[in-house]
């Protein structure tokens, strides 16, 4: 069942000579975990802000096409309305917080707050991200106190406290040591096996082809590709497009060894499988 | 040739919060990351380095030298640090003058400093950039005027606080290239990095940073072999290590080892 349907969608940003988003059409389904692929400027950010709402009404300039969440088109819809659907993990923590609250555990409830979410369920919705972000011990600390990594894992628990049917996340490993982004994306992964729609923009590819579902190629506001991380790292032209495969792709690749469908694995399972190197 | 001494330094937040306990650790100019989760303490390692925070115990030498008796503008004209946050490095409203302001403050002439500045805007890529406002930049951009800040500087050591936050394929190699040539030109280069694929490409040393404590300290390839070890602080080895590990292979580092590796075993099958 599709979640958002996005229609020749084109935006370019007041003062801009040029279209950061170029005639996007695609579909996601509920449940899909979509990375989002591309070098910089090849119009990441700006795509997770219209799918959010953020273009058009916040940040103003041409906007042509359609975007519909949930049958709503984003243009037409107030966007406190499109707040109840979809969250937003911003790509610089230090943007995200509030800069209103004191402690941690205030700063994730503000959001909570703001919907009017009764006190009790507040509660156990902070407890629980708290829980999943493993921030517990933080939850007195004041926000601007915590190592850029900690600010962005209090980011990331804040948007996820709301339970958003669409939560949208912009580079949220970047500041994160590996053992935080592995769990991050395994958590992500799991809140797609309930039902979340999840769309990542991320510059970790290993952990993209790991655990999403489909690829998004971006370059310069257009879409390139968008299928399974398979298809989209055994391109042979993704290093024009500011990607460098996965390890594995690109070993694949060198020994030739490929699926029946003629392409690549993307993880060491299924590359060892075909190489026949270790016994299973 | 630049040279830091810590001598059993220690440093508490407000509250006695412990930060960094009892760090001894000498640093030549050899390319040196600087890993650890987060909240291990490399952040605070780096602003105690550039004093901007001061020991609660212990010393830190620069040169042989105790750093507490150089003035603030002394110590800017010898190292400089990149922060991990851009936005709070930049606050002026055109690239051009706030990479001319490092230079400025250290007495160069504006001929000079603006030389410096046109030659480290180009360094990074963004020469054609130095006439806008920093904050009309992306944030890869954005971290990208904090290093060239700092290159305009031409200081002995360069400390840089996760340098390649938000940077794509080609961010990464550019900053790659210029930690290369800052080692080549003798400069003592020091990457607080999450990436270790990164560390395994630029790193001759590696430094692992626990709850505060030196926790492991050597040669990169020697540190990336402690795997157990690195478990506890949190660290990932490099992929192709990652890799080779599941397929049974040891003692590839490199990308082209691994390869290699397995080009014979696929031969033998």
């Amino acid at each position: 069942m599709s979640i958002i349907q996005v229609e020749n969608l084109k935006y370019q940003y007041p003062s801009a000579e040029h279209l950061a988003l170029n005639n996007l059409t695609f579909t996601i389904n509920q449940g899909e975990f979509i990375g989002i692929a591309g070098a910089n400027k090849a119009g990441k950010t700006s795509l997770c802000m219209a799918l959010c709402g953020l273009i058009p009404h916040f940040f103003k300039g041409a906007y042509g096409g359609n975007v519909l969440v949930n049958d709503k088109p984003v243009r037409d819809t107030p966007l406190n309305n499109l707040t109840d659907l979809t969250g937003l993990v911003l790509d610089h923590p230090f943007t995200q917080l509030s800069g209103a609250k004191n402690t941690v555990f205030g700063e994730i409830a503000f959001g909570l707050e703001n919907k009017g979410v009764p006190r009790k369920l507040m509660l156990e919705r902070i407890e629980e991200v708290l829980h999943l972000l493993h921030i517990s011990e933080l939850r007195n600390k004041h926000p601007f106190t915590l190592s850029g990594g900690e600010m962005q894992r209090v980011a990331i628990a804040s948007a996820l406290a709301l339970k958003p049917d669409i939560l949208l996340l912009d580079e949220p490993t970047s500041q994160l040591d590996a053992a935080r982004t592995t769990e991050v994306f395994r958590m992500l992964a799991n809140l797609a096996d309930q039902g979340t729609t999840l769309i990542i923009a991320e510059y970790n590819i290993e952990k993209m082809a790991l655990h999403c579902h489909r690829i998004l190629l971006l370059n310069t506001g257009s879409a390139i590709d968008f299928n399974t991380p398979r298809w989209v790292f055994s391109r042979p032209d993704l290093n024009e497009h500011g990607i460098v495969p996965p390890l594995i792709t690109r070993l694949a690749k060198s020994l030739h060894i490929k699926r029946d469908d003629g392409l690549y694995p993307v993880e060491t399972r299924e590359f060892n499988a075909l190489g026949g190197f270790v016994d299973a | 040739m630049p040279d830091i001494t810590v001598k059993n330094v220690q440093f508490y937040f407000p509250g006695n919060v412990e930060a960094l306990h009892a760090v001894d650790l000498h640093l030549p100019p050899v390319p040196t990351a600087i890993v650890g989760e987060n909240g291990a303490g490399k952040t605070t390692f780096a602003k105690l380095l550039k004093r901007l925070l001061k020991p609660s115990q212990g010393k830190i030498l620069l040169n042989g030298g105790p750093i507490d008796r150089l003035s603030t503008t002394q110590i800017a004209a010898h190292i400089g640090l990149v922060f991990q946050n851009p936005d709070h490095q930049i606050f002026k409203n055109r690239v051009r003058d706030e990479v001319m302001f490092g230079p400025l403050q250290i007495g160069l002439s504006k001929k000079k400093a603006y030389e410096a500045a046109s030659q480290a805007l180009k360094r990074v890529g963004l020469a054609e950039s130095s006439e806008e406002n920093p904050y009309d930049l992306a944030l890869s951009e954005r971290k990208l005027v904090g290093v060239a800040s700092i290159l305009a500087m031409d200081t002995d050591v360069i400390i840089l606080d996760e340098p390649t936050i938000g940077q794509d394929e080609r961010g990464k190699q550019l900053i790659t290239s210029v930690v290369r040539e800052l080692s080549e030109e003798g400069k003592l280069v020091l990457c607080i990095l999450h990436d270790m694929n990164l560390v395994a490409d630029m790193c001759e040393r590696t430094i692992v940073f626990h709850h505060g404590r030196v926790f492991l300290d050597g040669e990169t390839n020697w540190v990336f072999s402690h795997e157990e070890v690195l478990n506890q602080a949190a660290i990932e080895p490099p992929q192709v290590m990652q890799v080779a590990r599941q397929l049974g292979i040891k003692h590839a580092v490199t990308e082209q080892a691994l390869l290699n590796e397995l080009a014979k075993l696929k031969i033998k099958c």
